[in-house]
């Protein structure tokens, strides 16, 4: 009742410029764009409807992909020169390479029918394990770079340097694997404790300046990228720093088996214990988040600076604690690769982890529970691409062509919504929200 | 310009914020608004203005219909508005930003060619900075609006820049002006030398639309007003009306405009600033030797115009400010603390931009009831949140405080600006504090929300609590402070009673007087209960601008 | 009644100028203690002809040691100079041109001196440094004129790339390298329509749509380049160039002639885009107006500016002077297509506009530098001097970390960049 005196936005604080809109109240009004509410990038991802609009992306990104792996195959665009006279040969040829390809992604990536059947006639069980096997181990390190970005986010900040915290913990869980010597299960230990403390100096350093010259930490990261990327093959290039003996390419030496990660019936790719890490650490990451004093004020200095500091909470002290731990999960990813598989380390190892981790946070709403399951698609979809580019000939690339498109319709409901006419659920409406520019 | 609105309806949703609303303002004419903050004056505006379309109604000008469907149009009809929140460009000049959208432009050739028009190419066109500095000189002459066409906005003051936003509108040949909430940030001053520039206009044949809450400005300057509330025109006065019949016509019962109080206990110091001094962002000092003390019991008013440094200095006292001199809380001293410390040392903050920095909009209710406490025990043990606890105290809190909310689960930035600020105050006063720091705690709020806030500002200092309120509206200051603190221009120029007379006290803020008045000894030794008679300090006479 | 999102810090005016004063004399010192005296003895031989070229200038030779030692003392002076006199902003930003000039003078004088390898090809170098600061400013421009109106653009990889693919294809397929650049301009735009239209009209953030941008890019150019470029290089990836066209008169000043007016049409292109952007921004009233856009929307909205277009047009059309930078990797120097390969160009012209302050000439010196620093590692390790590459490679990156962090001045982007404009 006393909302009838709030008609009008309760005026900004009479100060001399702001770029309030004018006249429109907070809440939501029928059709068309909605007012901005809040400042934070997690509301984008965590209202209403989540699931269908994350399923209907997913949709639309594999229509998206059909449509490349179809335009670009030379049998189908031929079938389609005879279209006029043939058009049943145009549309079968059109709808068997795209059942070829997606269901060769399918077989790579969840199960294939063949192993099942297979295994009835005295095959191998674990062979129908497989290509689930191989989704848990690709999603492995996006799981924990995706970690890495939604704690960083979650707190207010976009971490775009993931690539280069993976580096930090790479070289330092390297050099622990090859340079020292220890009993088994403690040289694991001990390189997994310090690929964590590697990624998490990169990321004290960013979240130091951050804090004591407000700088904006999208560039610092990126510029920390390219610093570290040229970092890594500066030590591998020099055979008295990390270059592997009798080496001229730029690459580590072998870590000993003693640091190698176990894994679970079979050699990688086989899914080992780094998937268990990677749960591990997204359960810590939420009780983190959810459940502790320091996610409280994680969450608070992400949602509203200017509160927290009004209720005496450290921003700065938040901002750095935050990227240290965010360096430390990418360090964690750069683990699994690292002591995950048997080859060494390389200039380019650091692969897409770090943009992935991106992508894998966003899709996953910024949840730790979120990132896991964004990281198991994405996982499989990159396991499936390895399979279907050696079955039928279509480049593995598709599937990060429709990666970035689920997430890219994820951010923006509005279009999905238009796309299929969906009613706006209650609550506030999934707004896509925006970032506070560069000005922090 | 005769100007008559016709059953101008507006819905936001299921919200009328303008119900057929009727107006009519002849040539010449002041016509102020009065209504209540929500009442629906700007949405109103904002459809003249072509900022909102409305749902009905028409708008005519000097009898023609017209359609204003952009702020565009509205210009070319020559309606000019001055907002509350000013619409320029802080990195631009004056003369860019009263010119921008009709920017005099020349041709390629320098000017001592002459005009030859080359590469017209459309919306493009080279600057011509002369002409532009010309054209602001001439209007500022003629209508005494005293400018720098050259200097950046964001180093004038406020009233200058009023002044800038006026010219912007004469500019583009505004024959209705409309301004609205002008004087929320001048000073008494200023706002006589505003009403002298308005008459100037109205005696061209403009109209003038002037938005306010202010009953006795309202009825200083206007030719004729008309009252708004809840979206509908509700009466039409002259201002020889009186305050209490606008009044209630604004809110629609009869109005207390003073909370009844005992008289206050003041018992030893709780708070003691001495000599405090913010530095502003430039090096200009925002603060300037400040001192005061507030005791157990006592409400210490600091009346002011926003901007003379009242901000700064609540924050100083937060330690949201780096800032010299001292702040000592019952004996402790809390100079260097950080503002953790001085919330857990029995400060309650109340700041003054609640849905900056008082609550986290997307957090809880709940969340929000534990924002400087949430790593205390019952709501934590060790790092772990106890959210059960937390939940329980918060039902209990919004039931105390009548906090209207579906659950203590919903976010607080979908409640009313009442119910926000009765969040904050739940937090601020729910816990045990010796002193309380409260800024413009009942700023956009109904006349129900303000009584309530009153009240438990009240009730604190019965309960013993030294307070400190800040506010900018009088009405406020002498409703509530048993002593009141004049800040002008950083300074505490004045220490007065609350019987003091609001045209004496007014010129205070305005930086005029400042002789006969009590002024605070300095108290160097903080727990002292005998009231020292040492000499007056820091109230001298500031300088005129 | 500020939002205190950042806290109040005291005014750092008066240590800057101590700041300056001593990196200058430190400088100066390095130049002395280090190019000095660690040179080796013999002379630094600068080439400032490419050989065979009329008229043929004489290779200055100096002392290599004797040239750092005055460049030193320079410095110093310039050092003391700055701490005591309160010079204006011009004085300010000259000292520190000319002490960053010593430097780097000492710096070459003690790679070459005495080398056995050869003389310090100055205009390889300089020329070196144009070329490649092309894709850096034109993707900075490209940043810009979106982030001027208030839109970020973190996709300027994502469009560098996509243009240089399609105009790779396009000027494979049509023989036409004009046709190319056309097309790698246009496949910019579209980038740009992408990123305007889901920023504008669905309000998406900025920064991750950008960043999703550039994935799509990447991803849908290897996509291609694996499934269509590869198996059909003939057609789709033949490599067509321009040629590079000498400016008649300029380009026979020496040293100046063959760095500046000898290129392919790429370089003039940019010179004329500088000039454009820069002009247009901020002495037009098109500028005045996206500025006021970018700065205050609402402001520019109420005297009946067309907010929304103007964010379009301007994000459209940074996109085509990316897709132009793009076109230059490919039909304006390899003429092939290969993955990734505007490989962080992007994010270096993002660097480049941010440390240039926004503006058309910063940026052009930022990314001058960057360039310079690149070609100078090259030249460098071709003259076998033992300066680690990394350090060269990295000092672009360092360099703008120490700008954004504040250190030389507050960067301060537009005010409303990456704030959507609605209007109820």
């Amino acid at each position: 009742m006393s909302d009838q005196h709030e008609a009008e936005p309760a005026a900004a604080p009479y100060s001399a410029t702001t770029t309030e809109d004018t006249g429109a109240p907070a809440s939501g009004e029928p059709g068309g764009r909605q007012p901005l509410t809040g400042r934070l990038i997690i509301q984008t991802f965590s209202e209403g409807n989540t699931v269908v609009i994350t399923i209907l992306a997913i949709f639309v990104a594999l229509l998206v992909g059909a449509i490349l792996i179809v335009a670009s195959d030379p049998v189908v665009l031929r079938a389609w020169d005879s279209f006029s006279y043939a058009p049943g040969t145009a549309l079968s040829a059109t709808w068997d390479s795209v059942a070829a390809a997606y269901s060769a992604l399918f077989e790579g990536s969840i199960f294939s029918p063949a192993t099942v059947a297979a295994a009835f006639h005295g095959g191998s069980i674990a062979a129908i394990f497989y290509p689930l096997s191989l989704t848990a181990f690709e999603a492995t390190p996006l799981i924990l770079t995706g970690l890495s970005v939604a704690v960083a986010f979650r707190a207010g900040m976009f971490n775009i340097g993931a690539a280069g915290q993976w580096i930090g913990g790479a070289l330092v869980a390297t050099w622990l694997g090859y340079a020292v010597n220890l009993p088994i299960v403690l040289h694991a230990i001990v390189c997994i404790i310090g690929a964590f403390i590697g990624g998490a100096i990169i990321g004290w350093i960013v979240g130091e300046i951050k804090a004591r010259t407000g700088a904006h930490e999208v560039i610092l990261t990126i510029m920390f990228n390219y610093i570290m990327y040229n970092l890594l093959t500066f030590m591998l290039s020099s055979q008295s720093l990390m270059q592997a003996p009798h080496q001229t390419n730029a690459v580590a030496p072998n870590i000993a088996s003693s640091a190698m990660l176990p894994h679970v019936g079979g050699p990688p790719p086989q899914v080992g214990v780094g998937f268990l890490i990677a749960l591990a650490a997204a359960a810590a990451t939420s009780w983190l988040l959810n459940r502790s004093t320091i996610g409280f004020q994680f969450r608070t200095v992400g949602a509203s600076p200017s509160a927290a500091r009004s209720a005496g909470i450290s921003v700065e002290r938040v901002w750095v604690l935050a990227f240290v731990i965010a360096g430390g999960l990418a360090g964690l990813s750069a683990t699994t690769i690292v002591q995950g598989q048997t080859a060494p380390l390389t200039f380019n190892s650091y692969g897409t982890y770090g943009f992935d981790g991106i992508t894998v946070a966003l899709l996953g709403r910024v949840r730790p529970l979120g990132v896991v399951l964004a990281g198991l698609l994405f996982g499989a979809l990159n396991a499936g691409g390895t399979v279907m580019e050696a079955a039928t000939g279509v480049p593995a690339d598709v599937t990060n062509v429709i990666e970035a498109i689920i997430v890219l319709l994820v951010a923006a409901p509005p279009l999905i919504r238009m796309l299929f006419r969906l009613r706006r659920s209650r609550g506030a409406g999934a707004q896509a929200v925006t970032s506070k520019g560069w000005s922090g | 310009m005769k100007l008559e609105l016709r059953g101008i309806t507006k819905r936001f949703g299921s919200l009328v914020a303008n119900d057929h609303i009727d107006l009519v303002v002849q040539p010449g004419e002041i016509r102020a608004l009065l209504g209540e903050n929500g009442a629906g004056k700007t949405t109103l505006m904002n459809v003249l203005y072509g900022l909102i379309q409305p749902d009905e109604g028409e708008i005519l000008l000097d009898d023609q219909q017209v359609n204003i469907h952009t702020p565009a149009d509205a210009i070319r009809a020559k309606v000019g508005m001055v907002h509350q929140h000013f619409m320029l460009v802080p990195v631009f000049t004056v003369a860019e930003n009263v010119t921008l959208g009709a920017e005099p432009v020349r041709g390629l050739a320098t000017p001592a060619i002459g005009r030859v028009r080359s590469f017209r190419l459309p919306s493009l066109g080279l600057l011509d900075r002369r002409r532009a500095r010309r054209e602001v000189r001439e209007l500022s002459e003629r209508f005494g609006l005293r400018v720098d066409p050259d200097a950046m906005v964001e180093d004038l003051p406020v009233g200058v820049q009023q002044r800038v936003e006026i010219i912007k509108a004469l500019l583009r040949d505004a024959r209705v002006l409309v301004l609205d909430e002008p004087t929320a940030v001048l000073t008494p001053g200023e706002t006589e030398d505003l009403f002298r520039i308005m008459r100037e206009l109205r005696a061209g044949g403009r109209s003038i639309i002037f938005i306010s809450h202010k009953l006795k400005e309202v009825q200083a300057i206007a030719d004729n007003i008309t009252v708004i509330r809840r979206g509908q025109v509700v009466g039409e006065r002259p201002p020889s009306t009186s305050s209490t019949e606008l009044a209630s016509l604004m809110v629609g019962r009869s109005v207390q405009l003073r909370v009844s109080k005992e008289a206050a206990q003041p018992a030893e110091v709780v708070l003691d600033v001495q000599h405090l001094s913010v530095h502003g962002e430039r090096g200009e000092q925002s603060v300037r030797d400040v001192s005061f003390q507030v005791r157990a019991g006592e409400i210490l008013g600091v009346a002011g115009v926003q901007g003379n440094g009242q901000t700064e200095l609540c924050e100083a006292l937060m330690g949201l400010r780096p800032a010299t001199g001292s702040v000592h809380l019952d004996g402790t001293n809390l100079s260097h603390a950080s503002t953790r410390d001085r919330l857990r040392a029995g400060i309650g903050y109340v700041p003054e931009d609640r849905s900056e920095d008082g609550l986290v909009g997307d957090f809880s209710v709940a969340d929000n009831l534990i924002l400087d406490v949430y790593d205390q025990p019952p709501y934590a043990s060790g790092i772990s949140l106890n959210l059960a606890a937390i939940r329980k105290s918060a039902t209990a809190r919004v039931q105390e405080y009548d906090v209207r909310t579906t659950s203590v689960l919903t976010p607080a930035g979908t409640l009313s600006g009442g119910n926000q600020q009765k969040v904050v105050v739940a937090r601020e006063m729910g816990r045990d504090v010796k002193a309380l720091i409260v800024s413009q705690p009942t700023r956009g709020l109904d006349v129900g929300s303000i009584e309530f806030v009153h009240k438990r500002v009240v009730a604190q200092r019965d309960a013993g609590a030294a307070v400190l309120i800040v506010s900018s509206e009088l009405d406020e200051i002498y409703a509530l402070a048993d002593r009141i603190a004049v800040m002008y221009e950083g300074q505490i120029v004045a220490f007065v009673p609350p019987t003091i007379e609001e045209q004496e006290l007014g010129l205070l803020m305005a930086g005029g007087g400042g002789a006969a008045t009590d002024a605070e000894p300095p108290d160097t030794e903080p727990p002292d209960t005998e009231p020292p008679d040492d000499a007056p300090a820091a109230a001298q006479e500031p300088e005129q601008p | 009644m500020t939002a205190l999102a950042t806290p109040v810090r005291a005014p750092v005016t008066i240590s800057r100028r101590y700041l300056a004063a001593g990196t200058f004399i430190g400088l100066g010192l390095i130049d002395i203690f280090v190019f000095g005296l660690l040179a080796h003895s013999g002379d630094a031989v600068f080439a400032l002809s490419l050989p065979g070229a009329s008229p043929h200038l004489p290779s200055i030779h100096v002392p290599g040691a004797l040239l750092a030692y005055l460049l030193g003392v320079i410095s110093i002076g310039l050092g003391v100079l700055r701490a005591v006199v309160d010079l204006p902003r011009w004085g300010k930003r000259l000292t520190l041109a000319i002490v960053l000039l010593c430097f780097l003078l000492s710096l070459l004088a003690w790679a070459d001196a005495g080398n056995v390898v050869g003389p310090l090809q100055v205009i390889d170098l300089l020329q070196g440094t144009l070329t490649a600061s092309i894709p850096l400013v034109l993707g900075a421009l490209a940043g810009l004129m979106g982030e001027r109106a208030g839109v970020i653009n973190i996709a300027i990889e994502g469009q560098l790339l996509t243009g240089a693919f399609v105009a790779a294809a396009v000027a494979s397929v049509t023989g036409g390298v004009w046709l190319g650049l056309i097309g790698g301009s246009l496949a910019g735009g579209l980038v740009g329509a992408l990123l305007a239209i889901f920023a504008i009209m669905f309000l998406v953030d900025q920064i991750i749509l950008g960043v999703v941008l550039n994935v799509v890019a990447l991803g849908l150019t290897n996509y291609l380049y694996d499934r269509v470029m590869i198996p059909y290089a003939n057609t789709f990836n033949s490599g067509n160039t321009f040629s590079t066209i000498k400016i008649p008169v300029l380009s026979s000043i020496p040293i100046i002639g063959p760095v500046f007016f000898d290129a392919n049409i790429f370089l003039y292109i940019t010179y004329a885009l500088i000039l454009v952007v820069q002009i247009g921004l901020f002495r037009t009233r098109w500028g005045l107006r996206v500025r006021a856009v970018g700065e205050h929307p609402v402001a520019a909205d109420t005297v009946g500016i067309r907010v929304l277009w103007t964010r379009y047009r301007n994000v459209i059309l940074g996109g085509m002077i990316a897709g132009i930078g793009g076109a230059y990797l490919t039909v304006g120097s390899v003429g092939f297509f290969t993955s990734d390969i505007s490989s962080g160009f992007g994010f270096i012209a993002l660097a480049a506009m941010i440390f240039g302050r926004w503006t058309p000439l910063g940026s052009v010196a930022a990314a001058l530098l960057f360039g310079f620093s690149y070609q100078l590692q090259t030249e460098l390790s071709v003259l076998r001097v033992p300066v680690s590459s990394f350090i060269l490679l990295m000092a672009p990156y360092v360099a703008t970390i120490i700008a954004v962090a504040g250190l030389v001045g507050r960067v301060r982007p537009p005010a409303a960049d990456g704030k959507p404009y609605v209007r109820a």
